[in-house]
C-alpha cells in the first residue's frame, strides 16, 4: 500500500465516483438517466487524464465526449421523443447473465495480469513538457502523420454516412 | 504517485462495467452508452502505460481513439434513427431481419 500521498487522495476522489456513475449508466432503465451519468463519468475521466500528465487529452475528454458526442446523443433522445413504452425489459435471458460472468471472469483475469507489472514508472524525461499540446502536437506530426491525415478522411466519411443513413430522402 | 497498476484494474473494472451493459441491456441508446464506456476504458489504460513508459505515443494513440469513437457515434445514432423510423423499435431484440 503506497503512501497516502495527495496524489493517491486524488486519484481516489476521482475514481470512486467515476465507478458509480457508470454503474449508473448501466443500472438505469431511463436513455436521459444514463446519458446524464455518463457526462458526470467523462468529467470524472479526465480528471484522471489530468492526474496521469495528460493534460491535452483530458481537454480533449472533455470537449469531444462530454461536449460533442453527449449532446448528439441528447439530441437523439430528443429527436425520438420516447415514451415509456421503449423503457428498457425488466425481464432478462439467462444466458445475458452467463455473459457477465464471463466479463467479469475478463476482469479477474486483467487484474491477475496487470498484478505482476513492475509497479515503479520510469522517470519522464521532461515532466514539463510531457502530454502538452506541444509533446503530443510534435508527435502527431511526426511519427504519427499518416494515421492523423487518415482520421481527418474517417471523419468525413463518418460526417457523409450518418448524413446518408439518418436522412430520408436527400 | 498513485501506481500505475491502479489505474490499470480501474480500467478493467470500467470495461467490465461496459461490457456487462452491452450484455444486459437491450435499448440500442444506452447500448452505445455502453461502448463508449469501454472505450474510455482503453484510452485510459493508453494513458497508463504512456505515463509509466514516459512516452507520449500513448497520448497520440489516445487522440485517435477519441476521434474514432466520435465517428463511431455518429454514425451509430444515425443507424438507430434510421431503425427507428422504419420500424418503430428501439430495443435491438426487435431488430433481427438479417437473422430470419
Amino acid at each position: 500500500m503506497p503512501p497516502l500521498t495527495a496524489e493517491t487522495v486524488t486519484f481516489f476522489v476521482f475514481s470512486v465516483p467515476l465507478v458509480v456513475t457508470a454503474l449508473g449508466v448501466v443500472v438505469s432503465r431511463s436513455p436521459v438517466f444514463a446519458a446524464m451519468n455518463l457526462v458526470a463519468a467523462f468529467f470524472f475521466m479526465a480528471g484522471l487524464y489530468a492526474l496521469l500528465g495528460a493534460h491535452l487529452i483530458a481537454f480533449m475528454q472533455i470537449l469531444v465526449y462530454a461536449g460533442a458526442v453527449m449532446v448528439l446523443f441528447l439530441f437523439v433522445i430528443m429527436l425520438l421523443s420516447l415514451g415509456d413504452e421503449h423503457l428498457e425489459p425488466e425481464r432478462r435471458k439467462p444466458i445475458q447473465y452467463a455473459g457477465v460472468l464471463g466479463a467479469v471472469a475478463l476482469c479477474a483475469v486483467i487484474v491477475a495480469v496487470t498484478a505482476r507489472l513492475p509497479e515503479t514508472a520510469a522517470a519522464v524525461t521532461d515532466p514539463e513538457r510531457f502530454g502538452t499540446v506541444k509533446a503530443v502536437g510534435q508527435v502527431l506530426y511526426t511519427k504519427f502523420l499518416l494515421p492523423f491525415e487518415v482520421t481527418s478522411l474517417l471523419l468525413l466519411v463518418a460526417i457523409v454516412g450518418a448524413v446518408v443513413v439518418a436522412k430520408e430522402r436527400i | 504517485m498513485a501506481p500505475i497498476t491502479w489505474y490499470l484494474w480501474l480500467a478493467a473494472i470500467l470495461f467490465t462495467i461496459g461490457l456487462s451493459g452491452v450484455l444486459l441491456k437491450r435499448n440500442a441508446l444506452i447500448l452505445m452508452m455502453s461502448i463508449e464506456l469501454m472505450l474510455n476504458a482503453a484510452n485510459l489504460t493508453f494513458l497508463a502505460f504512456a505515463r509509466q513508459h514516459g512516452d507520449v505515443g500513448g497520448h497520440a494513440i489516445a487522440f485517435f481513439i477519441i476521434a474514432v469513437a466520435a465517428a463511431e457515434a455518429a454514425v451509430g445514432l444515425a443507424i438507430v434513427i434510421a431503425i427507428f423510423r422504419t420500424r418503430g423499435a428501439l430495443n435491438v431484440d426487435e431488430v433481427n431481419a438479417l437473422r430470419e
